[in-house]
C-alpha cells in the first residue's frame, strides 16, 4: 500500500487529469449552444501533432503551443461551418473528425518525419517541450508545494480556465447568452441575439481548448508524438462533462477523478497487477459515470429525489 | 379613435412558404394608442403577418412602414430598437433562469464591462413591475411559474426593452377565465395611461368586443374584413372568420349510460414539483357519458389526466380501465386496453412535431398486421391510404401528409391528435383541453367529434380550461378544487354561477389566480 499511495500518485493525477480537463471544458462550452461534440479525440490528436511539428520546425515550445491553437481554431471553425451553416448531423460530423484525424496524423506522421508509430525528436530536429514552472513560496511547503509547483505551463492554464470559464458561463451576460442559446435559442434569438453567432463562438473556442489538450499531450505530459496518442481521452471528456454537468468546476472534479483513477492503474502496474486490468480502469469508471447520470435522469423524471441545480 | 398617422402600415403584404400562400396581398394599417385584434381561423395567417411585422419573417413581396419609416431588412433586433415587441403564443424564455434574467437577456446590466450586474438586474426589475403593476418575483426561475406569470414576463420584457407597440399572439389561450381579465386590465391601461399601441391576436370573439377599438378579419391569408369594433357584433365576425354559416344544433344523445369503464378510488397524486395535486378523488365515467371536469388551472386535474393514462406515479388510491386495475402499468399496456388520449399539451405530448404528420397519424398502430407485415416491414400503401383518409376526414389543412407535424398551425396540429386518438378503437377517451388555441370552425368539428364518440358508447373524461365548452357538452360536471372534488352538477339544471363558485373552492371573492 505505502508503494501505491504516495505524493506521485497525486502528481499523476494531475498530470494525466490537464488534458481531460481541457477537452472538456472545451465540450462544456459547446454543450452549453446545445451541441454535443464527440470530435475532440481527433481534434485533440491534430493538436497534439502539430504542437510537435510547430515546436520541431520552428524551434521553440511557443512556435508548437501557436501551431496547436491555430490547429484547434480551424478545425472549431470547420467543425461550427459544417454543424451550423450547413446543418449537418453534430455526432456523424464529430465521428468524421475523429476518423479523419487519425488518419491524417498518422499520414503527416510518416510524410514529414519519416517513421512509422511514434517520433520523438531527433538530433536534427529536437522537440522543444512546455516549461516547468517552479512557484518560489509555495514550492517549499512540504507535500503541497510538490503538488502545486513544479507542474508544466498548461496544467496552471487548465486551472486558470476552470476559474475564467466558470465566470463567463455563470456571471457574464454572454455566458448568459451561450446557454440561453442551448435551452431555448428562440429565445435569444427573439431578444436581438444571434443563437447562430454563439454557437460559432462556442465552436470555435472548443477547438482552441483543443489545441491546449492536444499540445499538453505531445509537448508537457509527454515530449512525443505517438499515433492515436488521444487514446479516447476525448470521449472520455464528453463523460465528465456530462458527470459534471456542464458546471466547469464539476467538471474538473470529474476530470481529477479520472485522472486519479488513471494514475491508480499504472501504480498497481507496477506493484506487479496485469496492465490488460489496469489499463481498463479509466474506461470503467466512464462508464460508471455513464449509469450514475442516466440513473439520476431516471429519478429526475419522476420527481423524486431532486437533486441541487447548479 | 386616434386619428394620427398610422404607427404600422402593411402595403400589400404576400407570405409565400413551400406549399402555402400564408398572406395574399394584405395591406392595413394601424393608429397609435389603438387595440387593434386580428381574427381568422387557424392557418389564416395572422401570426404570419405579424412574424413579419416583428421581423422573424421576411415577406417574399410588398412594403412595410413603422412609425412613418420604411422597413426594408427587417430582424428582431430592428424591430425591437424600433419599439415593436411580441409575446409570442409559445412563450420565448429560457426555463432554467430566473425572471429578472430572462427579462434581461441581451440587455443585461454589466458592472465592469463584462460581469453580469445581479444586484442591478433585480433592482430594474423590480421597478419595471412597479411601472405597470404587475407583480412578479425577480428570483423565481421561470419554468416554476405558473402561465399566467410566464406571460407576465413575457410582456414585462417587451416593456422592458422599450416597446410602444405590443403584439400579443393569442395572449389569453393558456389563461384561466380570471388571468385573462386581468391581463385586459392591463391592456387598457397601457394604452389608456401610457399611450401604447396593442395588437391582439386572438380566436375568441367576445374578447374582440370587450377589448379592441378595431378589428380586421384574416380568412386564407387574405384580409376579409376591417372594422371599428362597435359597428360589428360576434356574429358578423364569426360568418366572416369561417366564411359559413356556424351550424348549431347538436346530435341528441343517445340512450342512457351504461356499465362504468374508467373508475378511480381514493386517489392521490404529486404533482412533478413533489407536491399533493390530487388528493383522494373518486369518479365514474360510464359507457355513453361525457363527465366534464371544470377547474382553474393548477387544481389537479393535469395529475389526474395523467395518472388516469399512466404517464404520472400513483401515490394512493386505485384506478380501474374496462375493469382492469391499471396501477403502475405502462401507458402504452393502458392503451391497449381501449384509452386513448388527447394530451393537454399538443406540443410536448400530443404530436412529435419533428416527425411528418403521416408518422404522428399512424404512432401507435405501426405494428398492426395491416399497415407492417409480420409487425416488421413496414407497408407504404396501406399506411398512405389509410393516413390520407384521416387527413381527409378530419379535414386537416397543411402541404400534405409528408410535411413535418411541427410546420402545421396549432389547430391543425390539434387535429392531428384528435384524429389519431379518436379513430383508436377503444370505449375509454380521455380528452384534455382539446381545442385549446384552437379556431372556432375546428372548434365545432372536434365538439362533433366528442359527441359521436359519446352516442358510439365511448365513456368520455373531458377536461378544459374553457368553461362554456365543459357546460355544453358533458352529461355530468365536477369540479376540482385544490385536489378535491367540491361539487357536481348534472343535466339542464347546471347553472354557470354555481359551477364557478364551486371551481373556486365555493368561496366567492377570492377568485384572482
Amino acid at each position: 500500500m505505502r508503494d501505491i499511495f504516495t505524493i506521485g500518485l497525486l502528481q499523476n493525477t494531475l498530470r494525466t487529469a490537464t488534458p481531460v480537463v481541457l477537452a472538456a471544458l472545451g465540450i462544456m462550452l459547446t454543450d452549453h449552444v446545445g451541441i454535443m461534440n464527440i470530435g475532440m479525440d481527433g481534434m485533440m490528436l491534430c493538436g497534439a501533432f502539430f504542437a510537435v511539428l510547430g515546436s520541431c520546425f520552428l524551434g521553440s515550445w511557443v512556435a508548437g503551443l501557436g501551431a496547436a491553437l491555430a490547429c484547434g481554431l480551424i478545425l472549431g471553425l470547420f467543425f461550427g461551418l459544417f454543424v451550423i451553416r450547413f446543418k449537418s448531423d453534430e455526432f456523424i460530423i464529430g465521428v468524421a473528425l475523429n476518423i479523419f484525424a487519425g488518419g491524417l496524423t498518422v499520414f503527416l506522421l510518416r510524410t514529414i518525419f519519416g517513421v512509422a508509430g511514434a517520433f520523438s525528436g531527433s538530433e536534427a530536429l529536437p522537440i522543444h517541450a512546455l516549461p516547468r514552472i517552479d512557484i518560489p513560496l509555495i514550492g517549499d511547503i512540504p507535500v503541497l508545494g510538490q503538488l502545486l509547483s513544479g507542474n508544466t505551463l498548461l496544467v496552471y492554464v487548465s486551472w486558470l480556465l476552470v476559474a475564467v470559464l466558470y465566470v463567463l458561463a455563470f456571471h457574464t451576460p454572454l455566458g448568459f447568452w451561450m446557454r440561453a442559446t442551448g435551452e431555448h435559442p428562440e429565445s435569444l434569438r427573439a431578444a436581438g441575439v444571434s443563437p447562430e453567432a454563439m454557437k460559432y463562438l462556442a465552436s470555435i473556442l472548443c477547438g482552441l481548448l483543443s489545441g491546449l489538450a492536444g499540445a499538453h499531450l505531445s509537448l508537457g505530459y509527454l515530449t512525443l508524438f505517438a499515433e492515436n496518442m488521444s487514446a479516447s481521452r476525448g470521449f472520455i471528456a464528453v463523460a465528465c462533462c456530462i458527470f459534471g454537468r456542464s458546471n466547469p468546476p464539476k467538471v474538473f472534479l470529474a476530470a481529477l477523478l479520472f485522472g486519479f483513477i488513471d494514475a491508480l492503474g499504472l501504480r498497481l502496474q507496477s506493484v506487479g497487477v496485469s496492465s490488460n486490468l489496469t489499463s481498463m480502469a479509466p474506461y470503467v469508471v466512464t462508464v460508471v459515470m455513464m449509469v450514475w447520470v442516466v440513473q439520476r435522469g431516471r429519478r429526475r423524471r419522476l420527481g423524486q429525489g431532486k437533486l441541487p441545480d447548479t | 379613435m386616434p386619428k394620427e398617422a398610422p404607427i404600422v402600415r402593411f402595403e400589400h403584404i404576400s407570405m409565400q412558404f413551400p406549399g402555402v400562400l400564408a398572406n395574399d396581398d394584405v395591406s392595413l394599417s394601424v393608429g397609435k394608442g389603438e387595440v387593434f385584434a386580428l381574427v381568422g381561423e387557424n392557418g389564416a395567417g395572422k401570426s404570419t403577418l405579424m412574424n413579419i411585422l416583428y421581423g422573424l419573417n421576411r415577406p417574399t413581396s410588398g412594403r412595410l412602414f413603422i412609425k412613418g419609416r420604411e422597413v426594408t431588412r427587417h430582424s428582431p433586433a430592428q424591430a425591437i430598437a424600433m419599439g415593436v415587441g411580441m409575446v409570442h403564443q409559445h412563450f420565448k424564455l429560457v426555463p432554467s433562469f430566473t425572471v429578472s434574467q430572462n427579462i434581461l437577456l441581451a440587455c443585461e446590466p454589466r458592472k465592469g464591462g463584462f460581469l453580469y450586474d445581479f444586484g442591478e438586474a433585480r433592482k430594474r426589475v423590480e421597478a419595471l413591475s412597479q411601472t405597470y403593476g404587475l407583480e412578479i418575483d425577480p428570483d423565481a426561475r421561470v419554468d416554476e411559474l405558473t402561465i399566467g406569470l410566464q406571460q407576465r414576463v413575457e410582456i414585462l420584457k417587451t416593456l422592458g426593452r422599450g416597446a410602444d407597440v405590443l403584439i400579443l399572439d393569442e395572449p389569453t389561450a393558456v389563461l384561466t377565465p380570471q388571468e385573462s381579465e386581468e391581463l385586459f386590465g392591463v391592456i387598457r391601461r397601457m394604452v389608456q395611461e401610457r399611450g401604447m399601441t396593442v395588437i391582439i391576436i386572438t380566436h375568441k370573439l367576445y374578447e374582440v368586443m370587450a377589448v379592441s377599438h378595431r378589428v380586421a378579419v384574416m380568412r386564407g391569408g387574405k384580409l376579409v374584413g376591417l372594422h371599428e369594433t362597435r359597428d360589428v357584433n360576434q356574429r358578423i365576425l364569426a360568418e366572416l372568420m369561417v366564411g359559413r354559416n356556424l351550424e348549431e344544433e347538436r346530435p341528441e344523445r343517445a340512450g342512457a349510460p351504461g356499465e362504468a369503464l374508467i373508475r378511480v378510488e381514493g386517489l392521490k397524486v404529486r404533482s412533478d414539483r413533489g407536491l399533493p395535486a390530487v388528493n383522494g378523488l373518486s369518479l365514474t365515467v360510464r359507457a355513453g357519458e361525457i363527465l366534464g371536469v371544470a377547474a382553474v388551472e393548477g387544481n389537479g386535474q393535469s395529475e389526474l389526466v395523467e395518472a388516469i393514462c399512466g404517464m404520472q406515479p400513483i401515490e394512493a388510491g386505485e384506478i380501474w380501465v374496462e375493469g382492469v386495475r391499471v396501477n403502475g402499468m405502462s401507458p402504452g399496456k393502458i392503451r391497449a386496453l381501449g384509452l386513448a388520449h388527447v394530451p393537454e399539451d399538443r406540443n410536448a405530448t400530443g404530436v412529435s412535431g419533428a416527425a411528418s404528420v403521416s408518422d404522428n397519424l399512424l404512432a401507435g398502430r405501426q405494428r398492426e398486421r395491416r399497415f407492417a407485415a409480420g409487425g416488421i416491414h413496414m407497408k407504404k400503401k396501406a399506411i398512405r391510404a389509410y393516413v390520407t383518409g384521416l387527413f381527409r376526414r378530419f379535414d386537416i389543412r397543411g402541404a400534405g401528409v409528408s410535411v413535418q407535424a411541427g410546420s402545421l398551425s396549432g389547430g391543425n396540429m390539434q387535429k392531428v391528435v384528435v384524429a389519431r386518438e379518436f379513430s383508436a378503437d377503444g370505449r375509454c377517451l380521455v380528452v384534455a383541453q382539446p381545442t385549446r388555441g384552437v379556431d372556432i370552425g375546428a372548434q365545432e368539428f372536434i365538439h362533433r367529434c366528442i359527441l359521436d364518440k359519446r352516442n358510439a358508447g365511448c365513456a368520455i373524461l373531458l377536461v378544459s380550461a374553457d368553461l362554456d365548452e365543459v357546460l355544453s357538452l358533458s352529461d355530468r360536471v365536477i369540479t376540482l378544487f385544490e385536489g378535491r372534488i367540491t361539487g357536481e352538477f348534472t343535466g339542464a339544471s347546471i347553472d354557470k354561477q354555481d359551477v364557478g363558485y364551486a371551481m373556486t373552492g365555493g368561496r366567492s371573492g377570492e377568485v384572482g389566480a
